[in-house]
């Protein structure tokens, strides 16, 4: 098996127990972990087919990522920012309770 | 490359993961994180006995480095590495020796409190950062270190949280020390920009060897000032906030919020005297060009030398006479640095890691026996009850106080008095720190006469039930002891907490003897020029015993002569200038100043903002929103009367349509996620199966 097999692999796994946490529970903050997980799983994707690619010192995978994780990190303080307003407005973080999206 | 250069790392890292392993140990867990740390010290401890060894077989300046890419950015690498020379070997030493001393002590000190895996996962921790610091040979890696030691600073000095002052004394201490590390991390940018490397030294193209150097030395700024100058006051700036000089000194004292261990770990011994150590690894950054960024270097120590020593005369709180005597000696070695090289202010340093780390546990000794008391006004007659405690804490105290001959205090307190004699610039800072070694003599015998001779005024029985409540609340260690309690009186400590001061008070007296003036081994091995055993020498040797005696002999004068009788009797120098005394006790009101100037300017700077966001800002905002209403009004009107008419109709069409659609939108986000989950599975199938060899 070759290292980016191995790379894919641990990203996989660790995309699946992001997306099993994000489907799975109800409360909207370990959602939001859930989200942040899959999102690092990408972001060793990138990394690592970047650094098996054939040109690996043009560091387009680095810089796509170091992006990615300023982006994740404002989007993180966003979505708890609407965790908490969700909170204040229905005083739950249940996800499940919140369903004023229904058509 | 010889086996222990290339594993010098080994000795920060083991602290560190010391650090990981226990933070992941449960709380009761007492004696595995404790083993654990102890464990990486003394392992910490015998790699270092290694590298001085090896830098010892490798004679005077020698120097190995070990460098590595970190990674890689365009066509540059970032390179981190260690460096071994007598420097690194003489801290690395220092630091891991006191260190294995002050976690045995911490063992007997911290041992009732809950959170004692905590501690030692943060001392721990700190132990791997200064480390780092000592042997990084990057400005970069030793800038990292230098933040980690800060964090863990932090973290300790708040430990007991619960208490507001301790957190607000960490908060201060992070944040003043904040203000110097922009100033050091704007340097490190424009050292960087200067000469394309932050290594120290790398085979001739490191930052302070000579080819840089000179290249530094070659460019001015826009005030005629050399680029090399600039750097070095921008470095110094960041030593002035970890080491806690004018005017950054305001956190130290605050910091002893922390416990005594700590206090003595990392606010007297170690993390304090990183500042002094920095200023002596850019050493020749600093004295290239004219060496005007030393100058400031003296002044700055000088002054703060002499002004911390007068605070420290008017305080009652035995660790804060402690804390001001920190800050002032930490003068003396910016001016050891300044005007004698990197071996006179170093010799100071070694030493007084020493006897401060042994007065510090001295006091948190006497604070212990005392059930957490730590005013000295209501010490005394301690020298009956606690006798290990007195007889080491005289010797520290003597070795403070510079005591000729047999203490090491005074080699190296006179070695720095010598070399500021005969600084070419000013004469001043020589009278200055003249000054400030007899007010050294004098406040140290103050307080050794309240806290051990006389009669004892420990107000017995203080502890109410309320107080007993809020202590236990706050989490201090005074809590469980229920056999100190009904004992009542003072009593002296275990056998972890006397043995290290034991021991350090043999190194107290002992390490002098490596750098007089007779036979200057420490100066030699550090590379610095010694003057010899000179007449000129002599007379100040004898010039600063007599300051010594006065100071001692002022002391007694005013203390020992008459004990205090009662706690609340005023101190003899109050009763004779209650003005001086005033202005002393209340440290120069200098953190009120800084309340009423910086803080308030900060303060009001961040009620404008407000101002400005509520009225300007969202006035503008408010000034669209009715604008755009405005044109939403027109824009309804047309609506409503022109096309709605028509719309109406399919309208009704669409909404039931739509009413049977939208049962599909169940408003349940992670249902939605479902679907997304099963179509990516899906189309991964369907791609697995498209792509398969056929």
């Amino acid at each position: 098996m070759s290292p980016l097999a191995g790379y894919l692999i641990l990203s996989a796994f660790l995309f699946a127990i992001g997306l099993a946490g994000a489907l799975t529970r109800r409360n909207a903050i370990i959602v939001l972990i859930g989200i942040e997980l899959m999102l690092n799983a990408a972001n060793l994707n990138f990394i690592a087919f970047w650094r098996f690619s054939e040109h690996p010192e043009a560091l387009t995978g680095i810089l796509f990522v170091i992006f990615s994780i300023g982006v994740a990190a404002a989007e993180a303080a966003v979505g708890l920012a609407l965790i908490i307003a969700i909170y204040r407005h229905y005083k739950t973080t249940n996800v499940d309770e919140v369903n004023s999206l229904k058509g | 490359m010889p086996w222990i250069v290339k594993n010098l790392w080994l000795i920060p890292a083991l602290p560190m993961l010391a650090a990981g392993l226990s933070a992941l140990a449960p709380r009761r867990q007492k004696k595995f994180s404790a083993s654990l740390a102890i464990g990486s010290m003394i392992i910490g401890f015998l790699l270092s006995l290694c590298a001085f060894a090896h830098a010892l077989g490798q004679g005077e300046g020698a120097r190995q480095v070990c460098n590595f890419g970190w990674f890689q950015f365009g066509d540059q690498w970032l390179q981190l590495g260690w460096v071994l020379d007598p420097l690194t070997a003489i801290m690395l030493v220092m630091v891991t020796f006191v260190g294995t001393l002050i976690f045995i002590y911490s063992t007997g000190y911290m041992a009732h409190d809950e959170n004692f895996t905590r501690f030692f996962t943060f001392l721990s921790l700190f132990a791997g950062a200064m480390l780092g610091v000592v042997i990084a040979n990057s400005l970069l890696l030793l800038f990292i270190c230098w933040e980690l030691v800060g964090l863990t600073s932090y973290l300790l000095i708040g430990f007991w949280y619960h208490k507001p002052s301790a957190a607000a004394a960490a908060k201060k201490a992070f944040i003043t020390t904040r203000i110097g590390d922009v100033a050091l991390l704007l340097g490190m940018v424009w050292l960087y920009s200067q000469s394309g490397t932050l290594l120290f030294y790398n085979g001739g193209n490191g930052c302070l060897e000579q080819s840089s150097l000179t290249a530094l030395v070659a460019h001015t700024t826009s005030f005629g000032m050399a680029v090399s100058t600039g750097i070095g006051l921008l470095i110094f700036a960041g030593a002035v906030g970890k080491s806690g000089q004018v005017p950054l000194h305001v956190w130290l004292p605050d910091a002893m919020e922390g416990p005594t261990p700590v206090s003595a770990l990392i606010h007297a011994a170690t993390m304090v005297a990183a500042g002094v150590f920095l200023i002596a690894r850019v050493y020749p950054l600093m004295r290239s060009g004219a060496g005007h960024s030393l100058e400031v270097v003296t002044w700055v120590g000088a002054i703060t030398a002499i002004f911390a020593a007068s605070i420290a005369l008017a305080q009652n709180d035995i660790k804060r006479i402690l804390a001001y005597s920190t800050v002032s000696q930490l003068g003396y070695m910016m001016m050891g640095l300044g005007v004698g090289g990197v071996a006179v202010g170093m010799f100071h340093l070694i030493t007084h890691a020493f006897f401060k780390a042994l007065l510090f546990m001295g006091a948190g000794s006497v604070i212990h026996g005392c059930h957490e008391e730590q005013d000295i006004c209501r010490m005394g007659g301690l020298r009956r009850y606690m006798p290990i405690t007195f007889a080491t804490y005289a010797i520290g105290t003597l070795a403070l106080c510079g005591f000729p001959l047999l203490f090491s205090g005074f080699w190296s307190k006179d070695e720095i008095l010598h070399s500021a004699h005969g600084w070419p610039v000013s004469h001043w800072p020589f009278y200055l720190g003249a000054a400030g070694a007899l007010l050294t003599a004098f406040y140290m015998t103050r307080q050794v006469f309240y806290v051990f001779f006389g009669n004892c005024r420990l107000h017995l029985g203080r502890t109410t039930a309320s107080e007993q409540r809020t202590m236990e609340h706050a989490g201090l260690p005074a809590k469980e002891h229920p056999h100190d309690e009904l004992a009542g009186e003072p009593h002296e400590s275990a056998a972890a907490m006397t043995f290290p001061l034991i021991v350090l008070a043999i190194f107290s007296v002992l390490l002098g003897f490596i750098g007089t003036p007779a036979w200057p081994w420490f100066q030699k091995f550090l590379g610095g020029e010694t003057g010899g055993f000179t007449g000129d020498v002599i007379t100040l040797m004898i010039a600063s015993s007599v300051i010594v005696f006065v100071g001692i002999g002022l002391g007694w004068w005013f203390y020992g002569r008459r004990p205090l009788e009662q706690s609340e009797q005023p101190d003899p120098v109050e009763v004779m200038r209650p003005d001086i005394f005033s202005l002393l006790k209340h440290k120069y009101y200098i953190d009120e100043v800084y309340e009423r100037t910086v803080i308030a300017f900060n303060a009001w700077f961040a009620r404008a903002c407000d101002w400005l966001d509520f009225w300007i800002w969202n006035g503008l905002v408010q000034l669209v929103s009715y604008v755009v209403i405005g044109v939403s009004w027109v824009s309804r009107f047309c609506d409503e009367f022109v096309v709605n008419l028509g719309f109406d109709e399919s309208c009704k069409r669409l909404t039931v349509g739509g009413r049977i659609l939208s049962r599909l939108q169940s408003g349940r986000v992670q249902n939605y996620l479902r679907v997304i989950g099963i179509g990516l599975a899906v189309l991964a199938l369907l791609m697995i199966w498209g792509c398969r060899p056929s």
